[in-house]
């Protein structure tokens, strides 16, 4: 693209909350496997939490980089979003096309003070997603969003 | 209560013909006691069932009305929970008639009008008297053309015809389609059964009874929506009409189509035919319709050979590129067999895109309607250093991809369609006008 745009990211909180999430999910299922098969085999059931706390290493490598692909930047038309590691996004997102922006922050996102941005368009493949941001920096993309949407607002 | 000036009722008749299939059910279920001589005694239940239906029907007749407010159509309906619906005439996508086979027997049809719109419901006024609706529609058209002209005239506007569909051609066509073919193997099937094992085949078509009904429901109502259909150009839009039974009457406002795509078939090809349909704003499905009937898009042209479908795209997409840009000999490792058919090609207004596996399908799109564009790139492609260009519209089906474009072509793409989509926008787009007719 002409000029490469200037790619906001994530709140570093993100990272932090996706790591907790798959070390929690990994953890608890490890210990899972483990009892459940330390009483026939034991072996066998350290085996197994040992390859459940790989995966989880594995994942924590993955989300890293998933986060990391997050990626936002605000121009004067329209605004980007790209995502993705193994199936890389980019959407365009003209301002004028938006038809309603939500604020969403599930139990976990508050816990660590983020909201997620999601731009709606007319069409329903237009896929437009800001995971994240700081409850603070969601509402500022929010409103600003939402002016800009207005300024430029056309028709279907 | 409706006698307020300007409320309308709708046509007595209507909770009949509403009742529609149930009707025909419940006398299915009466005949044998009327014809057996079993007398109705031990069917009470039933005729309960009956008037309580019938009671219900009245009295939504009753507390249904209806005018037309300014730019508005309101309509009021509920005993105990009262709607009362407005639709502003603006937003209008299209208006249809549609005349179910009862509806036809009392001469009534019912009025839909679809909205566009986030919220893209759908205004049913059913029914009306036959003679009631066409002058309405007229009128309500007119009224959504445009606001100010509240005087508009109500006599129907002239139009001029632009193609019919043979009979003869349809069937055809059918007959060879994807649903027809299907539909012929089934029967075939049979056919070999019962020559090889008579016995087995009562077994058979009772088994698959769901199968074989959804097959044939498939291929009538195909033959039934697009059965003479007739693409007409009048002032309003372009007028479609169609049906063997259930007549519907359908117009699309100049501007509104998001979309346009032409079908061709692997068998189809050989004899030079395609098929053409348009993608109109409003996502969700009209009420009745099953998800896969909500998804279909409108046949301008049901089939018919390639300069008719050209004639009739230049109607809806004015001066519509060909796609001529192929996808690199390497795509053809991603995608084996529709790399032969990938290829695009655009202009200042209109993005076209084709592709397809055995069947060609080629989408037009209007730049001016794009809603936005997405770039994917799968871990396949990136190893072939390809890219997909997506590009949405509001339709209910249709969207455009530049399938497996060079990365260099794909962003090049990408940014060339984001600016012309742009500029379209800032001039404000004036919605693209029907062409004058020859």
């Amino acid at each position: 693209m002409s000029g490469e745009p200037d790619w906001q990211r994530p709140s570093p909180r993100l990272l932090t909350m996706r790591r907790v999430e798959v070390a929690a999910v990994t953890i608890v299922g490890a210990i899972a496997a483990f009892v459940v098969l330390a009483f026939t085999h034991i072996v066998a059931a350290i085996i197994v939490a040992v390859a459940v706390l790989l995966v989880g290493v594995g994942l924590l490598v993955f989300v890293t980089r998933r986060v990391h692909a997050w990626g936002y930047a605000e121009r004067e038309d329209d605004l980007f979003v790209r995502r993705g590691i193994m199936f890389s996004r980019l959407s365009v997102i003209p301002y004028g096309r938006m038809q309603f922006i939500d604020v969403t922050a599930g139990p976990i996102e508050r816990l660590f003070g983020l909201a997620t941005v999601r731009m709606h368009t007319a069409a329903a493949a237009s896929d437009a997603r800001i995971p994240g941001l700081a409850a603070d920096e969601a509402a500022r993309v929010r409103d600003r969003l939402a002016e800009l949407g207005e300024a430029q607002a056309a028709g279907l | 209560m409706s006698d307020e000036p300007g409320w309308r009722r709708l046509h007595p008749l209507s909770p009949v013909v509403r009742a529609g299939r149930g009707t025909i059910a419940i006398f299915v279920v009466l005949a044998p006691a009327v014809l057996g001589r079993r007398g109705l005694g031990s069917d009470l239940p039933q005729l309960g069932v009956i008037a309580v239906v019938v009671a219900l029907g009245f009295v939504q007749w009753l507390v249904t009305r209806w005018r037309v407010e300014g730019d508005d159509l309101r309509i009021e309906t509920g005993l105990l929970r009262r709607q009362s619906l407005r639709f502003p005439l603006s937003q209008v996508q299209a208006i249809d008639i549609v005349r179910p086979g009862l509806a036809r027997m009392f001469r009534v049809a019912e009025l839909r009008l679809r909205m566009g719109g986030s919220t893209a419901a759908t205004a049913r006024l059913a029914y009306l008297n036959e003679k009631e609706a066409e002058p309405l529609r007229a009128h309500l058209l007119a009224l959504a053309h445009a606001g100010e002209r509240a005087e508009a005239p109500t006599e129907a506007l002239a139009e001029e015809v632009l193609t019919t569909v043979p009979t003869p051609q349809l069937v055809a066509s059918i007959l060879i389609s994807d649903v027809g073919i299907l539909a012929e193997l089934v029967i075939a099937g049979l056919i070999v059964a019962a020559v090889l094992a008579p016995g087995a085949v009562v077994g058979l078509a009772s088994g698959g009874a769901a199968w074989l009904f959804a097959v044939a429901t498939g291929v009538w109502r195909r033959f039934n929506q697009e059965y003479r259909l007739t693409v007409a150009r009048a002032e309003d839009g372009l007028r479609l009409r169609s049906g063997l039974v259930a007549l519907s009457a359908e117009t699309i406002r100049p501007g509104r189509v998001q979309a346009v795509r032409m079908v061709e078939p692997l068998l189809w090809r050989r004899l030079g035919w395609c098929r053409l349909e348009v993608d109109l704003a409003g996502r969700q499905r009209r009420r009745g319709e099953s998800g896969s009937t909500g998804r279909q898009l409108r046949a301008l042209l049901p089939v018919g050979d390639r300069a008719q479908a050209a004639e009739l795209l230049e109607r809806v997409v004015p001066a519509a590129p060909q796609p001529t840009r192929r996808a690199p000999r390497r795509a053809a490792v991603k995608s084996p067999l529709r790399w032969r058919f990938l290829a695009w090609g655009h202009t200042d207004r209109v993005v076209v895109t084709r592709s397809g596996r055995l069947r060609r399908v080629t989408v037009w799109v209007p730049l001016e309607k794009v809603q936005s564009f997405r770039r994917v790139e799968g871990p396949l492609q990136r190893r072939l250093r390809l890219a997909t260009v997506h590009v949405d519209v509001a339709g209910r089906a249709l969207h455009a991809s530049l399938r497996d474009r060079d990365h260099a072509e794909g962003d090049e793409a990408l940014a060339d369609l984001v600016g012309l989509a742009r500029r379209l926008r800032r001039v404000g787009g004036p919605a693209p006008r029907l062409p004058p007719g020859p």
